[in-house]
Protein backbone atom coordinates (compact mmCIF):
# COMPACT_ATOMS: atom_id res chain seq x y z
CA UNK A 1 0.00 0.00 0.00
CA UNK A 2 3.04 2.25 -0.01
CA UNK A 3 3.47 4.77 -2.74
CA UNK A 4 6.82 4.11 -4.34
CA UNK A 5 8.68 3.87 -7.62
CA UNK A 6 5.99 1.55 -8.97
CA UNK A 7 3.97 4.72 -9.59
CA UNK A 8 6.50 5.99 -12.11
CA UNK A 9 7.00 2.53 -13.56
CA UNK A 10 3.29 2.18 -14.14
CA UNK A 11 3.14 5.63 -15.77
CA UNK A 12 5.89 4.69 -18.20
CA UNK A 13 4.26 1.34 -18.92
CA UNK A 14 0.96 3.08 -19.54
CA UNK A 15 2.48 5.58 -21.95
CA UNK A 16 4.33 2.79 -23.75
CA UNK A 17 1.19 0.73 -24.29
CA UNK A 18 -0.75 3.81 -25.40
CA UNK A 19 2.03 4.61 -27.86
CA UNK A 20 2.07 1.03 -29.13
CA UNK A 21 -1.68 0.97 -29.62
CA UNK A 22 -1.57 4.40 -31.28
CA UNK A 23 1.11 3.36 -33.75
CA UNK A 24 0.50 -0.31 -34.47
CA UNK A 25 -3.02 -1.30 -33.50
CA UNK A 26 -5.37 1.57 -34.16
CA UNK A 27 -4.43 2.69 -37.71
CA UNK A 28 -4.59 -0.73 -39.42
CA UNK A 29 -7.78 -1.68 -37.58
CA UNK A 30 -9.58 1.53 -38.46
CA UNK A 31 -8.21 1.39 -41.99
CA UNK A 32 -9.61 -2.06 -42.52
CA UNK A 33 -12.93 -1.10 -40.97
CA UNK A 34 -13.21 2.00 -43.16
CA UNK A 35 -12.29 0.01 -46.22
CA UNK A 36 -14.98 -2.54 -45.47
CA UNK A 37 -17.49 0.21 -44.81
CA UNK A 38 -16.70 1.68 -48.20
CA UNK A 39 -16.96 -1.71 -49.84
CA UNK A 40 -20.35 -2.27 -48.33
CA UNK A 41 -21.47 1.22 -49.32
CA UNK A 42 -20.39 0.74 -52.92
CA UNK A 43 -21.95 -2.71 -52.92
CA UNK A 44 -25.25 -1.30 -51.75
CA UNK A 45 -25.09 1.53 -54.26
CA UNK A 46 -24.36 -0.96 -57.01
CA UNK A 47 -27.24 -3.15 -55.94
CA UNK A 48 -29.53 -0.15 -56.00
CA UNK A 49 -28.29 0.83 -59.43
CA UNK A 50 -28.73 -2.74 -60.66
CA UNK A 51 -32.29 -2.67 -59.35
CA UNK A 52 -32.93 0.55 -61.23
CA UNK A 53 -31.32 -0.90 -64.35
CA UNK A 54 -33.51 -3.95 -64.05
CA UNK A 55 -36.63 -1.83 -63.73
CA UNK A 56 -35.55 0.19 -66.75
CA UNK A 57 -34.85 -2.92 -68.76
CA UNK A 58 -38.20 -4.39 -67.79
CA UNK A 59 -39.94 -1.23 -68.87
CA UNK A 60 -38.02 -1.23 -72.13
CA UNK A 61 -38.81 -4.87 -72.72
CA UNK A 62 -42.51 -4.23 -72.11
CA UNK A 63 -42.39 -1.33 -74.55
CA UNK A 64 -40.65 -3.41 -77.16
CA UNK A 65 -43.11 -6.23 -76.68
CA UNK A 66 -45.98 -3.83 -77.17
CA UNK A 67 -44.36 -2.43 -80.30
CA UNK A 68 -43.74 -5.91 -81.63
CA UNK A 69 -47.34 -6.85 -81.04
CA UNK A 70 -48.47 -3.77 -82.88
CA UNK A 71 -46.15 -4.57 -85.72
CA UNK A 72 -47.35 -8.13 -85.85
CA UNK A 73 -50.95 -6.98 -85.95
CA UNK A 74 -50.05 -4.58 -88.76
CA UNK A 75 -48.28 -7.32 -90.67
CA UNK A 76 -51.20 -9.71 -90.23
CA UNK A 77 -53.54 -6.99 -91.39
CA UNK A 78 -51.42 -6.34 -94.46
CA UNK A 79 -51.17 -10.04 -95.19
CA UNK A 80 -54.91 -10.42 -94.95
CA UNK A 81 -55.41 -7.54 -97.30
CA UNK A 82 -52.82 -8.91 -99.65
CA UNK A 83 -54.30 -12.38 -99.65
CA UNK A 84 -57.72 -10.96 -100.43
CA UNK A 85 -56.17 -8.98 -103.21
CA UNK A 86 -54.40 -12.08 -104.58
CA UNK A 87 -57.61 -14.06 -104.45
CA UNK A 88 -59.41 -11.28 -106.29
CA UNK A 89 -56.68 -11.08 -108.86
CA UNK A 90 -56.71 -14.85 -109.32
CA UNK A 91 -60.46 -14.74 -109.75
CA UNK A 92 -60.12 -12.03 -112.37
CA UNK A 93 -57.38 -13.96 -114.16
CA UNK A 94 -59.42 -17.14 -114.10
CA UNK A 95 -62.43 -15.34 -115.49
CA UNK A 96 -60.33 -13.77 -118.23
CA UNK A 97 -58.73 -17.11 -119.05
CA UNK A 98 -62.16 -18.74 -119.17
CA UNK A 99 -63.40 -16.07 -121.54
CA UNK A 100 -60.37 -16.46 -123.71
CA UNK A 101 -60.73 -20.25 -123.82
CA UNK A 102 -64.40 -19.88 -124.60
CA UNK A 103 -63.62 -17.47 -127.42
CA UNK A 104 -60.94 -19.79 -128.81
CA UNK A 105 -63.29 -22.75 -128.65
CA UNK A 106 -65.95 -20.73 -130.33
CA UNK A 107 -63.55 -19.73 -133.10
CA UNK A 108 -62.46 -23.32 -133.56
CA UNK A 109 -66.00 -24.52 -133.68
CA UNK A 110 -66.76 -21.86 -136.26
CA UNK A 111 -63.72 -22.93 -138.21
CA UNK A 112 -64.84 -26.57 -138.03
CA UNK A 113 -68.30 -25.60 -139.06
CA UNK A 114 -66.89 -23.61 -141.94
CA UNK A 115 -64.69 -26.48 -142.96
CA UNK A 116 -67.57 -28.91 -142.73
CA UNK A 117 -69.60 -26.48 -144.76
CA UNK A 118 -66.78 -26.32 -147.30
CA UNK A 119 -66.57 -30.09 -147.42
CA UNK A 120 -70.25 -30.39 -147.58
CA UNK A 121 -70.27 -27.85 -150.36
CA UNK A 122 -67.55 -29.74 -152.22
CA UNK A 123 -69.38 -32.99 -151.69
CA UNK A 124 -72.62 -31.40 -152.88
CA UNK A 125 -70.78 -30.15 -155.95
CA UNK A 126 -69.34 -33.56 -156.51
CA UNK A 127 -72.68 -35.21 -156.01
CA UNK A 128 -74.33 -32.75 -158.30
CA UNK A 129 -71.56 -33.38 -160.83
CA UNK A 130 -72.02 -37.10 -160.30
CA UNK A 131 -75.81 -36.73 -160.59
CA UNK A 132 -75.34 -34.70 -163.68
CA UNK A 133 -72.98 -37.24 -165.12
CA UNK A 134 -75.39 -40.04 -164.29
CA UNK A 135 -78.12 -38.16 -165.95
CA UNK A 136 -75.84 -37.40 -168.86
CA UNK A 137 -74.60 -40.98 -169.25
CA UNK A 138 -78.08 -42.33 -169.40
CA UNK A 139 -79.08 -39.80 -171.87
CA UNK A 140 -76.01 -39.42 -173.95
CA UNK A 141 -73.45 -42.20 -173.85
CA UNK A 142 -73.70 -44.70 -171.06
CA UNK A 143 -71.09 -46.95 -172.55
CA UNK A 144 -68.63 -44.15 -173.15
CA UNK A 145 -68.67 -43.01 -169.53
CA UNK A 146 -68.90 -46.36 -167.85
CA UNK A 147 -65.50 -46.05 -166.25
CA UNK A 148 -66.28 -42.64 -164.86
CA UNK A 149 -69.55 -43.82 -163.35
CA UNK A 150 -67.89 -46.82 -161.78
CA UNK A 151 -65.27 -44.62 -160.26
CA UNK A 152 -67.93 -42.32 -158.90
CA UNK A 153 -69.79 -45.23 -157.41
CA UNK A 154 -66.69 -46.52 -155.78
CA UNK A 155 -65.94 -43.13 -154.31
CA UNK A 156 -69.38 -42.85 -152.81
CA UNK B 1 -6.48 -20.61 4.14
CA UNK B 2 -2.79 -20.26 3.52
CA UNK B 3 -1.69 -22.38 6.44
CA UNK B 4 -3.68 -23.39 9.53
CA UNK B 5 -1.48 -21.52 11.95
CA UNK B 6 -2.33 -18.17 10.37
CA UNK B 7 -4.94 -15.96 11.94
CA UNK B 8 -7.56 -14.22 9.85
CA UNK B 9 -5.80 -10.89 10.32
CA UNK B 10 -2.49 -12.34 9.14
CA UNK B 11 -4.23 -13.87 6.16
CA UNK B 12 -5.82 -10.58 5.15
CA UNK B 13 -2.64 -8.60 5.70
CA UNK B 14 -0.66 -11.12 3.74
CA UNK B 15 -3.05 -10.77 0.84
CA UNK B 16 -2.90 -7.00 0.87
CA UNK B 17 0.90 -6.71 0.75
CA UNK B 18 2.64 -6.33 -2.56
CA UNK B 19 5.86 -8.04 -3.48
CA UNK B 20 8.15 -5.07 -2.83
CA UNK B 21 11.73 -5.00 -4.04
CA UNK B 22 13.87 -2.25 -2.60
CA UNK B 23 16.94 -1.26 -0.63
CA UNK B 24 17.21 -1.73 3.13
CA UNK B 25 19.86 0.33 4.90
CA UNK B 26 22.83 -1.05 6.82
CA UNK B 27 22.07 -1.97 10.42
CA UNK B 28 18.41 -2.67 9.63
CA UNK B 29 16.77 -5.42 11.69
CA UNK B 30 14.85 -7.70 9.37
CA UNK B 31 11.55 -9.42 10.10
CA UNK B 32 13.29 -12.67 11.10
CA UNK B 33 15.60 -10.85 13.54
CA UNK B 34 18.81 -10.76 11.46
CA UNK B 35 20.64 -7.47 11.22
CA UNK B 36 21.98 -6.26 7.87
CA UNK B 37 25.68 -5.41 7.83
CA UNK B 38 25.47 -3.34 4.65
CA UNK B 39 22.75 -1.74 2.45
CA UNK B 40 21.00 -4.53 0.57
CA UNK B 41 18.59 -4.69 -2.37
CA UNK B 42 16.09 -7.39 -1.50
CA UNK B 43 12.46 -8.48 -1.39
CA UNK B 44 10.52 -7.24 1.61
CA UNK B 45 9.63 -10.03 4.04
CA UNK B 46 7.08 -8.02 5.97
CA UNK B 47 4.84 -5.00 5.51
CA UNK B 48 7.12 -3.04 7.85
CA UNK B 49 10.13 -3.81 5.66
CA UNK B 50 8.21 -2.71 2.58
CA UNK B 51 7.34 0.58 4.29
CA UNK B 52 10.92 1.10 5.41
CA UNK B 53 12.17 0.73 1.85
CA UNK B 54 10.68 4.17 1.22
CA UNK B 55 9.99 5.54 -2.24
CA UNK B 56 12.80 3.71 -4.04
CA UNK B 57 11.10 0.32 -4.17
CA UNK B 58 9.24 -1.51 -6.88
CA UNK B 59 6.17 -3.69 -6.58
CA UNK B 60 7.28 -6.53 -8.79
CA UNK B 61 3.89 -8.26 -8.82
CA UNK B 62 1.99 -5.12 -9.79
CA UNK B 63 4.43 -4.24 -12.55
CA UNK B 64 4.77 -7.83 -13.70
CA UNK B 65 1.06 -8.45 -14.01
CA UNK B 66 0.25 -5.09 -15.53
CA UNK B 67 3.05 -5.35 -18.09
CA UNK B 68 2.16 -8.97 -18.81
CA UNK B 69 -1.52 -8.16 -19.32
CA UNK B 70 -0.61 -5.10 -21.37
CA UNK B 71 1.58 -7.28 -23.56
CA UNK B 72 -1.27 -9.74 -23.99
CA UNK B 73 -3.48 -6.86 -25.08
CA UNK B 74 -0.84 -5.53 -27.47
CA UNK B 75 -0.08 -8.96 -28.88
CA UNK B 76 -3.69 -9.96 -29.46
CA UNK B 77 -4.80 -6.65 -30.89
CA UNK B 78 -1.70 -6.09 -32.99
CA UNK B 79 -2.04 -9.58 -34.42
CA UNK B 80 -5.72 -8.99 -35.17
CA UNK B 81 -4.83 -5.64 -36.75
CA UNK B 82 -2.11 -7.24 -38.85
CA UNK B 83 -4.31 -10.07 -40.03
CA UNK B 84 -7.37 -7.90 -40.51
CA UNK B 85 -8.92 -7.96 -43.96
CA UNK B 86 -11.68 -5.79 -45.36
CA UNK B 87 -13.48 -8.98 -46.37
CA UNK B 88 -15.64 -11.10 -44.08
CA UNK B 89 -14.02 -10.85 -40.61
CA UNK B 90 -13.26 -13.93 -38.54
CA UNK B 91 -14.34 -14.47 -34.94
CA UNK B 92 -11.56 -12.71 -33.08
CA UNK B 93 -11.28 -9.96 -35.67
CA UNK B 94 -15.00 -9.30 -35.27
CA UNK B 95 -14.58 -9.02 -31.53
CA UNK B 96 -11.62 -6.67 -31.84
CA UNK B 97 -13.48 -4.57 -34.39
CA UNK B 98 -16.55 -4.48 -32.18
CA UNK B 99 -14.52 -3.10 -29.27
CA UNK B 100 -12.62 -0.70 -31.54
CA UNK B 101 -15.77 0.56 -33.17
CA UNK B 102 -17.49 1.02 -29.81
CA UNK B 103 -14.54 3.05 -28.50
CA UNK B 104 -14.18 5.01 -31.73
CA UNK B 105 -17.83 6.10 -31.63
CA UNK B 106 -17.67 6.97 -27.96
CA UNK B 107 -14.51 9.02 -28.37
CA UNK B 108 -15.95 10.81 -31.39
CA UNK B 109 -18.93 11.82 -29.27
CA UNK B 110 -17.01 13.02 -26.23
CA UNK B 111 -13.86 14.29 -27.90
CA UNK B 112 -14.67 16.67 -30.77
CA UNK B 113 -11.08 17.86 -31.31
CA UNK B 114 -8.40 16.66 -33.68
CA UNK B 115 -6.00 14.33 -31.94
CA UNK B 116 -5.28 10.88 -33.30
CA UNK B 117 -3.87 9.71 -29.97
CA UNK B 118 -6.97 9.93 -27.83
CA UNK B 119 -8.98 7.11 -29.36
CA UNK B 120 -6.15 4.55 -29.25
CA UNK B 121 -5.46 5.65 -25.70
CA UNK B 122 -9.09 5.05 -24.80
CA UNK B 123 -8.89 1.58 -26.37
CA UNK B 124 -5.70 0.79 -24.48
CA UNK B 125 -7.18 1.96 -21.20
CA UNK B 126 -10.43 0.10 -21.63
CA UNK B 127 -8.94 -3.25 -22.57
CA UNK B 128 -5.88 -3.08 -20.36
CA UNK B 129 -7.71 -1.90 -17.24
CA UNK B 130 -10.42 -4.47 -17.93
CA UNK B 131 -7.82 -7.24 -18.13
CA UNK B 132 -6.16 -6.05 -14.92
CA UNK B 133 -9.53 -5.88 -13.18
CA UNK B 134 -10.37 -9.31 -14.54
CA UNK B 135 -7.59 -10.79 -12.42
CA UNK B 136 -9.85 -10.01 -9.49
CA UNK B 137 -12.15 -12.85 -10.57
CA UNK B 138 -9.41 -15.43 -10.21
CA UNK B 139 -9.94 -16.97 -6.76
CA UNK B 140 -7.76 -15.02 -4.34
CA UNK B 141 -5.51 -17.89 -3.29
CA UNK B 142 -4.78 -19.67 -6.56
CA UNK B 143 -2.04 -17.55 -8.03
CA UNK B 144 -0.39 -16.43 -4.75
CA UNK B 145 -0.20 -20.05 -3.52
CA UNK B 146 1.08 -21.26 -6.87
CA UNK B 147 3.71 -18.52 -6.81
CA UNK B 148 4.66 -19.37 -3.23
CA UNK B 149 5.05 -23.05 -4.17
CA UNK B 150 7.09 -22.16 -7.24
CA UNK B 151 9.35 -19.86 -5.24
CA UNK B 152 9.56 -22.28 -2.32
CA UNK B 153 8.69 -19.48 0.07
CA UNK B 154 5.39 -19.78 1.95
CA UNK B 155 5.43 -16.14 2.91
CA UNK B 156 5.96 -14.73 -0.55
CA UNK B 157 3.82 -11.65 -1.07
CA UNK B 158 2.00 -11.85 -4.37
CA UNK B 159 -0.89 -9.63 -5.40
CA UNK B 160 -2.27 -10.52 -8.79
CA UNK B 161 -4.65 -7.59 -9.32
CA UNK B 162 -2.55 -4.56 -10.32
CA UNK B 163 -5.51 -2.21 -10.00
CA UNK B 164 -5.76 -2.94 -6.25
CA UNK B 165 -2.37 -1.28 -5.91
CA UNK B 166 -2.75 2.52 -5.69
CA UNK B 167 0.64 2.82 -7.37
CA UNK B 168 -0.78 1.30 -10.54
CA UNK B 169 -3.99 3.33 -10.70
CA UNK B 170 -2.36 6.59 -9.60
CA UNK B 171 0.52 5.88 -11.97
CA UNK B 172 -1.88 5.71 -14.88
CA UNK B 173 -3.73 8.77 -13.61
CA UNK B 174 -0.38 10.57 -13.36
CA UNK B 175 0.37 9.77 -16.99
CA UNK B 176 -3.09 11.06 -17.94
CA UNK B 177 -2.41 14.17 -15.90
CA UNK B 178 0.89 14.72 -17.68
CA UNK B 179 -0.88 14.39 -21.02
CA UNK B 180 -3.55 16.83 -19.85
CA UNK B 181 -0.93 19.45 -19.00
CA UNK B 182 0.98 18.72 -22.21
CA UNK B 183 -2.04 19.12 -24.47
CA UNK B 184 -3.34 22.15 -22.54
CA UNK B 185 -0.06 23.96 -23.14
CA UNK B 186 0.19 22.68 -26.70
CA UNK B 187 -3.32 23.80 -27.60
CA UNK B 188 -3.59 27.05 -25.67
CA UNK B 189 0.03 27.99 -25.18
CA UNK B 190 1.64 28.47 -21.77
CA UNK B 191 0.02 31.90 -21.41
CA UNK B 192 -3.39 30.57 -22.31
CA UNK B 193 -3.04 27.77 -19.79
CA UNK B 194 -1.96 30.16 -17.05
CA UNK B 195 -4.84 32.47 -17.96
CA UNK B 196 -7.21 29.54 -17.66
CA UNK B 197 -5.86 28.81 -14.20
CA UNK B 198 -5.94 32.38 -12.95
CA UNK B 199 -8.79 34.22 -14.65
CA UNK B 200 -11.52 31.61 -14.14
CA UNK B 201 -14.08 31.08 -12.83
CA UNK B 202 -14.37 34.63 -11.43
CA UNK B 203 -13.93 37.29 -14.00
CA UNK B 204 -15.11 40.88 -13.99
CA UNK B 205 -13.65 42.41 -17.12
CA UNK B 206 -11.87 45.13 -15.14
CA UNK B 207 -8.17 44.33 -14.86
CA UNK B 208 -7.65 45.71 -11.32
CA UNK B 209 -10.46 43.52 -10.02
CA UNK B 210 -9.14 40.55 -11.95
CA UNK B 211 -5.71 41.03 -10.37
CA UNK B 212 -7.29 40.78 -6.96
CA UNK B 213 -9.18 37.63 -7.98
CA UNK B 214 -6.10 35.81 -9.30
CA UNK B 215 -5.07 34.03 -6.07
CA UNK B 216 -8.62 33.03 -5.40
CA UNK B 217 -9.15 31.73 -8.92
CA UNK B 218 -5.83 29.94 -8.91
CA UNK B 219 -6.65 28.17 -5.67
CA UNK B 220 -9.97 26.91 -7.05
CA UNK B 221 -8.60 25.94 -10.45
CA UNK B 222 -5.51 24.24 -9.05
CA UNK B 223 -7.60 22.16 -6.69
CA UNK B 224 -10.00 21.15 -9.42
CA UNK B 225 -7.10 20.38 -11.76
CA UNK B 226 -5.25 18.22 -9.26
CA UNK B 227 -8.44 16.57 -8.07
CA UNK B 228 -8.95 15.13 -11.56
CA UNK B 229 -6.06 12.65 -11.67
CA UNK B 230 -6.34 11.84 -7.99
CA UNK B 231 -10.03 11.05 -8.17
CA UNK B 232 -9.43 9.16 -11.42
CA UNK B 233 -6.81 6.93 -9.84
CA UNK B 234 -8.43 6.52 -6.45
CA UNK B 235 -11.85 5.67 -7.88
CA UNK B 236 -10.48 2.68 -9.73
CA UNK B 237 -8.27 1.67 -6.83
CA UNK B 238 -11.06 2.01 -4.28
CA UNK B 239 -13.57 -0.05 -6.22
CA UNK B 240 -11.14 -2.86 -6.95
CA UNK B 241 -9.58 -2.79 -3.50
CA UNK B 242 -12.97 -3.10 -1.87
CA UNK B 243 -13.93 -5.89 -4.23
CA UNK B 244 -10.70 -7.74 -3.53
CA UNK B 245 -11.20 -7.27 0.19
CA UNK B 246 -14.62 -8.86 0.05
CA UNK B 247 -13.25 -11.80 -1.94
CA UNK B 248 -10.60 -12.25 0.76
CA UNK B 249 -13.23 -12.12 3.52
CA UNK B 250 -15.37 -14.66 1.68
CA UNK B 251 -12.27 -16.84 1.28
CA UNK B 252 -11.87 -16.84 5.09
CA UNK B 253 -15.45 -18.04 5.49
CA UNK B 254 -14.63 -21.08 3.31
CA UNK B 255 -12.62 -22.48 6.20
CA UNK B 256 -15.49 -22.35 8.74
CA UNK B 257 -17.08 -25.80 8.58
CA UNK B 258 -19.41 -27.30 5.99
CA UNK B 259 -22.05 -24.62 6.36
CA UNK B 260 -19.40 -21.94 5.97
CA UNK B 261 -18.10 -23.68 2.87
CA UNK B 262 -21.50 -23.76 1.19
CA UNK B 263 -22.35 -20.24 2.30
CA UNK B 264 -19.01 -18.91 1.13
CA UNK B 265 -19.44 -20.69 -2.17
CA UNK B 266 -22.78 -18.98 -2.74
CA UNK B 267 -21.46 -15.63 -1.59
CA UNK B 268 -18.39 -15.97 -3.75
CA UNK B 269 -20.51 -16.75 -6.78
CA UNK B 270 -22.88 -13.85 -6.13
CA UNK B 271 -20.10 -11.37 -5.55
CA UNK B 272 -18.18 -12.59 -8.60
CA UNK B 273 -21.22 -12.16 -10.83
CA UNK B 274 -21.78 -8.69 -9.47
CA UNK B 275 -18.10 -7.96 -9.80
CA UNK B 276 -18.14 -8.73 -13.51
CA UNK B 277 -20.24 -5.59 -13.82
CA UNK B 278 -18.01 -3.60 -11.53
CA UNK B 279 -14.77 -4.39 -13.32
CA UNK B 280 -16.24 -3.58 -16.73
CA UNK B 281 -17.85 -0.43 -15.44
CA UNK B 282 -14.67 0.78 -13.75
CA UNK B 283 -12.61 0.16 -16.89
CA UNK B 284 -15.25 2.05 -18.84
CA UNK B 285 -15.36 4.93 -16.36
CA UNK B 286 -11.58 5.29 -16.35
CA UNK B 287 -11.61 5.41 -20.13
CA UNK B 288 -14.49 7.88 -20.44
CA UNK B 289 -13.07 10.23 -17.80
CA UNK B 290 -9.66 10.17 -19.47
CA UNK B 291 -11.31 11.09 -22.77
CA UNK B 292 -13.32 13.84 -21.10
CA UNK B 293 -10.19 15.25 -19.43
CA UNK B 294 -8.43 15.20 -22.80
CA UNK B 295 -11.37 17.05 -24.32
CA UNK B 296 -11.17 19.63 -21.52
CA UNK B 297 -7.46 20.04 -22.13
CA UNK B 298 -8.14 20.72 -25.80
CA UNK B 299 -11.11 22.95 -25.17
CA UNK B 300 -10.57 26.68 -25.71
CA UNK B 301 -12.90 28.90 -23.80
CA UNK B 302 -13.68 30.98 -26.88
CA UNK B 303 -16.73 32.89 -25.62
CA UNK B 304 -14.79 33.95 -22.57
CA UNK B 305 -12.05 35.49 -24.66
CA UNK B 306 -14.64 37.37 -26.65
CA UNK B 307 -15.95 38.96 -23.44
CA UNK B 308 -12.71 40.80 -22.87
Amino acid sequence: MNINLTLIGQSITFLFFVWFCWKFVWPPLLGVMKEREQKIATGLAEAERAGKDLELAQRKAAEQLKEAKEQAAEIIDGANKRSNQIIDEAKQAALAEGDRLKAAAKAEIEQEVNRAKEQLRARVAELSVAGAEKILSVNIDAKAHDDLIDKLAAEL
Amino acid sequence: MAGEAQTATDYIQHHLQNMAYGKLPAGYTRADGTVLSEPTWTLAHSSQEATDMGFWALHLDTLGWSIGLGLIFCFLFARAAKKATPGVPGGFQSFVELVTDFIDKLVKETFPHRNSMVAPMALTIFVWVFLMNLMDLVPVDWLPMAAAKAAGNDHLFFKVVPTTDPNATLGMALAVFALMIFFSIKEKGAIGFIKELTLHPFHTGKWYFDMLLIPFNFLLEAVSLIAKPISLGLRLFGNLYAGEMIFILIAIVFGVGVLGFIGAGLMHMGWAIFHVLVITLQAFVFMVLTTVYMAMAHHRDEEHEHDQ
